[in-house]
């Protein structure tokens, strides 16, 4: 029993380095909470061990040595008392950690609004002049306080971003607040955690942690128009987005097309995934979402142009948006 | 032999008109029955039906997980599969199981003959079978409930959720818990007022302590999910918005609602099952319970402390963390109780004289304790608020959950089958038990500690897929490898079931294989205990090894059937002194026929078939005042005053505050209240959401005063004509009660228009935003109150004309009352709320 333990936790320790797990913490947040998780697993497996070693004891023990733990004194020792001391330490010891936790941190955290919608991820920096939006994709700077402004376009979703912080739901019609760090540069991947429809496991997003500077730029860049498409088949890609009527619920900036209803395009190309996070993201992948949106993700709000448009308007089409970098 | 309070032998002919009062009716009329000896077997068989329908979803999904990127199922589907998985675990099963084992066993184990109420314990059995089986039946035509157990809105209001499936689960469940709530107030008026004599709450079975907790937990939990499943079908069905931000309404009311029934619901299944583990772990050590008193103490604990705990599923809602602190104290308290009653089981197999004996109960009971205390110790880790925010919503909350649930129910629910089942039928093999538990011990683990890592490794709950590459996969197809495990366990245990069980079909006397020390092991076939003894201690066939042949013998109270009809002892609350012989039900079609009306009510307004709707509840009605007429309130019947034995002289009727229907009066009238106290929460928590200023919004007003002091003042003389009622009942000619009847039942209706119209002159309209939205919610249920009162008198004055009511034969009468100040109480504190509140805010 004790060896299989031994082992199952050597496996878990080898497994629980991540793109997604709280075991793997690259920020202060994380970090507290997966100290208290060690605590916890490493506690309540040696309690677990001693109530099964009490049980075993009293079954198989003979009559003459076990009958010391026939009492009311046993239950009040081991079933109130030591309980009661063990979790008023426990409670006080992570009361204090959250209580760090939700401590105001430094002054004039970077602010990131970010959206739940079914079944996407609307990401928006309102403080950098006239605002970035970009979707799917959390872009942070290392070592700067963020704060995630969370809220729902529908239906309740929760933020989930494990190696970074615990998760925070997006409920309509209230804004709640979740400050992180991250702490090195990293790639990370988050997930809605509250059931939010037919398509809720497909509804993940990726976080971005670069240096400050790569930061400013990234954002500048999102901030900026797009250019006038360069080469002929860019224009007649750009052309076939306007006829089918994308710009309805997509945004491109710098452009007549300002719909709100799907992620904004202006800079899809540079994006690591498509979908919220379904596929990775290339001219390929561009073309076979536009035309099989519906098998690929079934439900979804984006509907599938494989009948409307043919091959080479969808491939001229996914070359024009994965040129939005 | 002792001195017993009945000469033995009995009398010639006896036993047989004992026999012939409680005979079931053959064949098909079997269906009438009512006694609990033959309604509690098949609510049990129906619940492991339920157990395993829903196990075979819970397949289904470890199918479509066991390898990343299957689609066994398409996404909606999976959808409906893991919600009716929950769904049905939940509410047809586990809850109906542990009240199930109660009807069958609690009569005998208190040593009582029946249940006091066996027509509604029959009633509420048939709704649960009959809607269980129709809502089951949902998942085949794609209209089974898509939105998680727990069904939040707005995801499940109508601009997301148009179809009927939402509708399935709202008025289906609503209906399955009215089921429940009924039986839970048979369970507690016997056990509070159908046992032996001497058998002291101090000398109760630990049993009967958890099921009267579990009763009263289901008093108070269940009406706040029957009101937000009510709040939410008004939403859907008439646009009323208590969910939807955009008019005032707050998708956390829900779950506030939801998680104050939800999260005690956990104990409720529980706490039952923990009572079954006391009973069986002192029989195989043959020593009892060490720290009786402390058990008893526990089980109280948990259900206060488990009311203090629904925001443990809400900690990642943005909750302030002051408050959040709070719960997670209350979480951590509430381990206590549960970490006492192992710790007491630890001490009684401890103080075992002999070896312990490891039969397949046995067996079943240390697999309880180690699933059970594996999944205590990660709900205390999930009290951790911080903790809980990673956990929250992943598969260790998966993992977690089913630890506790099979651990602390399923485990202790097939150690009671194996336990038990020679006290209602034929004993079960010992041989396929063990291979049953060893399977379904190792596929347990095998199949959820798994989930504790995957959760960790980032895996949400209810997603229908996941990508490879993140750790997942080995976990993932482990946890459905277990599942096979466990399934094929259950298989045995099925089959075993099948092949080895019996109804009834037991010697007399029926054997005690276990030798254990209560009283449901002297149960007799259909009447219970063939004499009802004196009980003097926990364990009288210990105390009195000679008891058990006694009892079957008849030299105890009451071996006959007094009044030639079938009967309870009615003893007193504390002390169990014995105060009267009454009248419980046999066989009857009125309870069946307003079963199937109210089934198919329901029913028809999910489809929604209005027209067919009426119909069945009218045929419920029909039903309903059937039963209540040939079945209720007889009055005086056969001799006045029986010698039960032992020269104790009781009577054979009574009236007013002593009798078993004025209690189950007093029950529902907690449960209305409950659930009227869940409705005025809802109106201030909305209040707190929106501020002062929008309490009333703009063109909303506060109600006129002039209706609402009107309405204050002909509540109370419809209450005072009523007393009036039962002051006059016994004078004269009767036109006086009469006539006060009228009058109260005219005030009745008086009061509740001039209620209405001062929320509708004011004008608050129930669509435009959540405070009328509320406003209306609690009106309404006042007037669905008076329309049952109403109805009560109207029943009452048919009594009263026909000449069954009078100064003895008063039930009805004695019931309609309760009722009335009950109903307009609550319509002037309604009043007092909806109109003083917003003028105190100003």
């Amino acid at each position: 029993m004790q060896g299989a333990g031994l082992a199952l936790l050597l496996l878990l320790l080898g497994a629980c380095s991540g793109v997604q797990t709280p075991l793997d913490p690259m920020g202060e947040q994380a970090g507290r909470i997966a100290l208290i998780s060690w605590v916890l697993f490493i506690g309540g497996t040696v309690i677990f061990l001693l109530v099964m070693g009490l049980l075993s004891f009293a079954l198989l023990a003979p009559a003459r040595v076990r009958a010391a733990m026939a009492s009311r004194r046993f239950v009040i020792g081991g079933g109130i008392l030591f309980p009661a001391v063990t979790l008023v330490v426990l409670l006080a010891w992570s009361l204090g950690i959250s209580r760090a936790l939700v401590l105001p941190g430094a002054e004039a955290p970077l602010r990131i609004e970010v959206i739940g919608r079914q079944f996407w991820w609307e990401v928006r920096y309102p403080d950098s002049g006239e605002g970035a939006v970009t979707a799917n994709e959390i872009h942070l700077p290392v070592g700067r306080e963020v704060e995630l402004h969370l809220s729902s376009g529908d239906v309740i979703h929760s933020l989930w971003l494990p190696n970074l912080h615990g998760k925070m739901d997006m409920i309509p019609g209230r804004v709640n607040v979740q400050r992180l760090r991250a702490d090195g540069p990293a790639v990370l991947r988050g997930q809605c955690t509250e059931f939010c429809g037919v398509q809720h496991s497909l509804m993940a997003f990726w976080a971005v942690a670069v240096p400050e500077a790569e930061f400013e730029a990234w954002l500048l860049r999102q901030r900026t128009p797009v250019a006038p498409p360069a080469t002929p088949e860019l224009a007649h890609g750009m052309a076939v987005f306007g006829e089918a009527g994308c710009g309805a619920c997509h945004t491109v900036r710098g452009t007549e097309w300002q719909g709100r209803l799907g992620p904004d395009l202006s800079r899809v190309g540079s994006r690591l995934s498509l979908a919220a996070g379904v596929l990775d993201n290339h001219r390929g992948t561009l073309a076979g979402w536009i035309a099989g949106a519906q098998d690929i993700k079934p439900g979804n709000a984006m509907p599938a142009y494989g009948r409307t448009l043919d091959g080479p308007e969808l491939l001229a089409l996914a070359a024009w948006l994965e040129s939005l970098k | 032999m002792s001195v017993t309070p009945n000469a033995l032998p009995r009398p010639e002919g006896e036993l047989e008109a004992l026999r012939a009062v409680w005979r079931q009716p053959p064949g098909w009329r079997a269906v009438s029955e009512v006694n609990n000896g033959l309604v509690g077997p098949l609510f049990v068989a129906t619940a492991l039906l339920f157990f395993l329908l829903a196990g075979l979803l819970g397949l289904v999904i470890r199918a479509q997980l066991a390898f990343p990127g299957l689609q066994i199922v398409d996404a909606a589907t999976y959808n409906q599969v893991f919600t009716m998985h929950g769904t049905v675990m939940m509410f047809l099963f586990a809850v109906p199981a542990v009240e199930a084992v109660a009807v069958a066993l609690l009569p005998a184990m208190l040593g009582a003959r029946e249940l006091p109420f066996p027509r509604l314990g029959a009633f509420s059995f048939l709704i649960y079978l009959v809607g269980g089986l129709i809502f089951y039946a949902g998942i085949f035509f794609g209209i089974a409930p898509d939105g998680g157990w727990f069904m939040y809105p707005p995801l499940t209001g109508k601009a997301y959720s148009p179809g009927i499936n939402t509708d399935m689960y709202l008025l289906g469940i609503g209906f399955i818990e009215i089921s429940a709530i009924a039986g839970a107030i048979e369970l507690i008026v016997g056990v509070l007022r159908c046992r032996a004599p001497g058998m002291t709450l101090g000398r109760m079975p630990i049993y009967g302590w958890a099921i009267l907790v579990f009763g009263t937990m289901v008093i108070f939990a269940f009406p706040a999910v029957i009101v937000a499943s009510t709040l939410l079908e008004l939403e859907r069905a008439f646009d009323w918005p208590f969910f939807l931000p955009e008019r005032g309404g707050d998708p956390l009311l829900w779950q506030h609602l939801f998680w104050f029934f939800g999260h005690p619901e956990v104990y409720v299944i529980f706490l039952p099952a923990a009572g079954m583990v006391s009973m069986i772990v002192p029989t195989m050590a043959r020593a009892k319970l060490v720290g009786h008193a402390l058990v008893v103490v526990a089980l109280v604990g948990t259900g206060f402390l488990s009311f203090g705990l629904w925001v443990h599923h809400m900690y990642t809602t943005g909750i302030p963390p002051l408050s959040l602190s709070f719960f997670a104290a209350a979480g951590f308290a509430v381990s206590i109780p549960s970490g006492l009653q192992v710790f007491a089981w630890i001490a009684t197999f401890a103080s075992a004289p002999g070896r312990i004996r490891f039969h397949t109960p046995a067996l079943f009971v240390l697999g309880f304790l180690f699933i059970f205390t594996m999944g205590g110790l990660t709900g205390v880790m999930v009290s951790v608020t911080p903790f809980d925010w990673q956990a929250h919503d992943t598969y260790f909350v998966v993992a977690h959950l089913h630890y506790v649930l099979i651990g602390g129910m399923v485990f202790p629910l097939f150690a009671a089958l194996y336990y038990w089942a020679p006290t209602v039928g034929t004993a079960l093999s010992e041989r396929l038990g063990r291979t049953a538990f060893w399977l379904l011990f190792l596929g347990t683990n095998l199949t959820f500690f798994p989930m504790h890592i995957s959760g960790f490794l980032g895996m949400p709950r209810r997603i229908y897929t996941y990508p490879t590459g993140f750790g997942l996969e080995l976990w993932n197809l482990l946890s459905s490898l277990g599942a096979a495990m466990f399934a094929a366990g259950a298989a045995v245990l099925l089959f075993d079931v099948a092949k080895n069980f019996r109804m009834g079909n037991q010697e007399d006397p029926q054997p005690n294989p276990w030798d254990a020390g209560t009283l449901e092991w002297v149960k007799g076939p259909a009447y219970g205990l063939r004499s009802i003894p004196l009980v003097s201690d926990r364990y009288p066939l210990w105390s009195n090894p000679a008891l058990k042949r006694e009892i079957e013998a008849g030299a105890h109270f009451l071996p006959f059937a007094a009044t030639g009809r079938r009967e309870a002892l009615v003893t007193s609350t504390a002390e169990a002194t014995p105060l009267y012989i009454a009248y419980v039900s046999g066989p009857g079609w009125w309870h069946v026929l307003a079963a199937v009306g109210t089934a198919f009510f329901f029913l028809s307004l999910v489809a929604p078939l209005p027209i067919p709707a009426v119909l069945f509840g009218l045929l419920a009605l029909v039903g309903f005042i059937g039963w209540l007429w040939t079945g209720s309130d007889h009055g005086p019947v056969g001799p006045e005053r029986v010698d039960i034995g032992g020269g104790i002289v009781l009577p054979t009727h009574a009236t007013g505050p002593v009798t078993t229907s004025w209690w189950a009066m007093v029950c529902l009238m907690l449960v209305s209240g409950t659930a009227y106290a869940c409705l005025l929460g809802s109106y201030l928590f909305l209040w707190l959401v929106n501020g002062d200023g929008m309490w009333p919004p703009p063109g909303q007003c506060v109600p006129v005063a002039g209706w609402g002091l009107g309405a204050l003042v002909l509540y109370g003389a419809a209450a005072l004509a009523m007393t009036c009622v039962g002051r006059w009942l016994g004078d004269g000619s009767g036109r006086a009660h009469r006539l006060a009847l009228l009058a109260a039942m005219a005030l009745l209706v008086a009061g509740l228009a001039a209620d209405g119209w001062a929320l509708w002159q004011g004008p608050v309209r129930p669509t435009l935003h959540a405070y009328g939205a509320s406003a209306w919610a609690i009106f309404a249920w006042q007037g669905f109150h008076g329309a049952v009162a109403l109805l009560m008198g109207g029943y009452t004055l048919a009594r009263s004309l026909t000449g069954r009511l009078g100064g003895q034969r008063r039930l009805t009468l004695d019931n309609t009352r309760l009722f009335w100040l009950y109903t307009t109480g609550q319509g002037s504190l309604g009043l007092l709320l909806l109109h003083g509140f917003p003028r105190l805010l100003g």
